[in-house]
């Protein structure tokens, strides 16, 4: 049996794969306010996975074999709980002759649970950052170290904010049975910008580890991909979103340095550029592009797009008009920043310079070490006197490091 | 911090056929103000055609043209710690490099009188 995996590879795999799914169909039934049976049942489906496997081997198909032991638990505590008398049934069915309601593992149940539940974990009674958790506690089977690790917080904070943002969900009169349209209409700006923003946490993330952020930005396309999935949230700004993060982590492995530094794009071996999300990416725009619309997500997804192009003269021009747009929808330091740098790629860094030092964004880390790459080549001074104070201002780890060796290279 | 607005007058019609040079020019000066965090509403362009005036009188007559020589072709509002700091942005816009000019008033709030 060369090659074929231990239990104890096996395992963590299938429960970061199957954890989500399960308790989304669970969920389903149950429905939120019972979340946490869910979640037992799941647990204890994985538990006597490790009892059972440890002592027998693995079964031949263990994911079949996981969705019939969490249908026999769910059938079990079903026919035994008195919660199931009382509230549960009547919630499941008026029909009092009706014994045993449907559980089924079909892909089919899977995806229309797990979008069911990517809508009911971006509720809009919780902040943003309490929808990124949750959704990586329910929608991805991250644990608490793993969030804490990923947001650079402590256990306790993390815990905390996902307890309140828990009673929130059992609170919400949210169906997950029953996906309605207008629901749909309601909550989809809001979980697209979750998904967004959770992609983002591990793309930008401050945390060193490369394997979580990888980890966030696949499970965020995974997410975004449920939608594309479906008609009713297959939208042009779904589309768009997810060809945005096809576009950014096709950089990925060409962006994590030996030391867990961030490689600039500029001094990225474009050979380790991944063109099969690359592809994807053009794929998901091409689906984006099919209505008029131009969101924020379309474009980002067309400067992500041209990040991928070698530049044939106009690359720079192109993106600091998507820029210029872009900035208009929404203004975020980060944009401004952006937008500034193309300016400054378009209209000569003197230029630039001039039209950087206008945003005045003295306490930001990245304002200064943009700064620093505009006055390279002119003032080697003034450059690592801006790369100095991002890194005083940055907590990133990751970006320090970047820094530094900016530093050196100015050969000072 | 308080609001002004911009009021952009030609003399000729600046939405006719601009080249993308202009159109460049136009939309990196509005954006550098986004940029800013300083843009308070981006306006409107205002059409040159299709244009009335309302007079005392029962009169309406063609285009707001026929006393003045210059007419409004669009408007915004910025954000700007002084009177000085809007001059700036003002200063900066294209329409002065095709003959036009820009009037720039401070937006009232509800005690002040002038």
């Amino acid at each position: 049996m060369a090659g074929t995996p231990s239990y104890q590879e096996l395992l963590p795999h299938l429960f970061r794969l199957e954890y989500s799914k399960m308790t989304a169909v669970l969920c389903r039934l149950f429905g939120l306010k019972h979340i946490e049976t869910a979640e037992d049942i799941v647990s204890e489906t994985f538990l006597k996975a490790t009892e059972v496997w440890s002592a027998r081997g693995i079964p031949e198909n263990p994911t079949a074999w996981l969705y019939t032991v969490a249908k026999n638990k769910t059938k079990d505590y079903l026919r035994h709980v008195s919660i199931f008398e009382t509230q549960v049934k009547q919630a499941l069915n008026d029909d009092e002759t009706a014994q045993e309601p449907d559980i089924e593992f079909t892909s089919q149940t899977i995806a229309d649970s797990q979008l069911a539940m990517i809508f009911a974990v971006c509720n809009p009674a919780n902040s943003t950052e309490s929808q990124i958790c949750l959704a990586l506690q329910i929608l991805c089977g991250f644990s608490v170290e793993e969030i804490a690790d990923a947001f650079l917080s402590k256990n306790e904070t993390i815990k905390k904010r996902l307890l309140r943002a828990r009673a929130n969900l059992r609170a919400d009169n949210f169906q997950v049975g029953q996906l309605q349209e207008a629901t749909i209409k309601e909550r989809l700006d809001t979980v697209l910008r979750t998904l967004y923003l959770l992609f983002n946490e591990g793309y930008f993330s401050k945390s060193g580890n490369h394997l979580i952020r990888k980890e966030l930005c696949s499970e965020a396309m995974r997410l975004t991909l449920v939608l594309t999935e479906n008609p009713l949230t297959n939208t042009t700004q779904a589309n768009a979103l997810l060809a945005l993060m096809c576009f950014q982590s096709s950089r990925l492995d060409a962006r994590a340095g030996n030391e867990g530094e961030t490689i600039l794009y500029e001094q990225q071996d474009k050979n380790l550029w991944s063109k099969e999300l690359i592809q994807q990416g053009n794929y998901y725009l091409v689906n984006a592009c099919t209505g008029d619309e131009a969101s924020k997500y379309h474009l980002e997804a067309g400067i992500a797009y041209w990040h991928t192009t070698p530049d044939a003269g106009s690359k720079w021009n192109h993106i600091l008009q998507l820029y210029n747009q872009l900035i208009l929808i929404e203004y975020s330091p980060m944009t401004a920043l952006n937008r500034t740098f193309a300016f400054a790629k378009v209209y000569g860094y003197p230029s630039g310079i001039k039209e950087a030092e206008k945003l005045g964004l003295h306490h930001n880390s990245h304002y200064h070490s943009l700064l620093g790459y505009l006055y390279t080549s002119t003032d080697a001074g003034k450059a690592a006197g801006h790369y100095q104070e991002a890194i005083r201002l940055t907590k990133s780890a990751a970006e320090k490091k970047t820094l530094m060796r900016e530093i050196e290279r100015l050969g000072r | 911090m308080r609001e002004f607005m911009l009021i952009f007058r030609n003399s000729t019609n600046s939405h006719d056929n601009p080249t993308p040079e202009q159109l460049q020019d136009r939309m990196n000066w509005l954006a550098g103000i986004a940029a800013q965090n300083k843009l308070a509403d981006k306006g409107n362009r205002l059409s040159a055609s299709l244009a009335k005036t309302v007079k005392p009188g029962n009169v309406v007559t063609d285009g707001p043209y026929t006393e003045i020589k210059e007419f409004i072709s669009g408007y915004m509002i910025v954000k700007a710690d002084s009177i000085e700091e809007a001059i700036e942005f003002a200063r900066a816009n294209p329409v002065l490099k095709a003959g036009g000019n820009v009037e720039v008033r401070a937006i009232l709030k509800p005690e002040e009188k002038s």
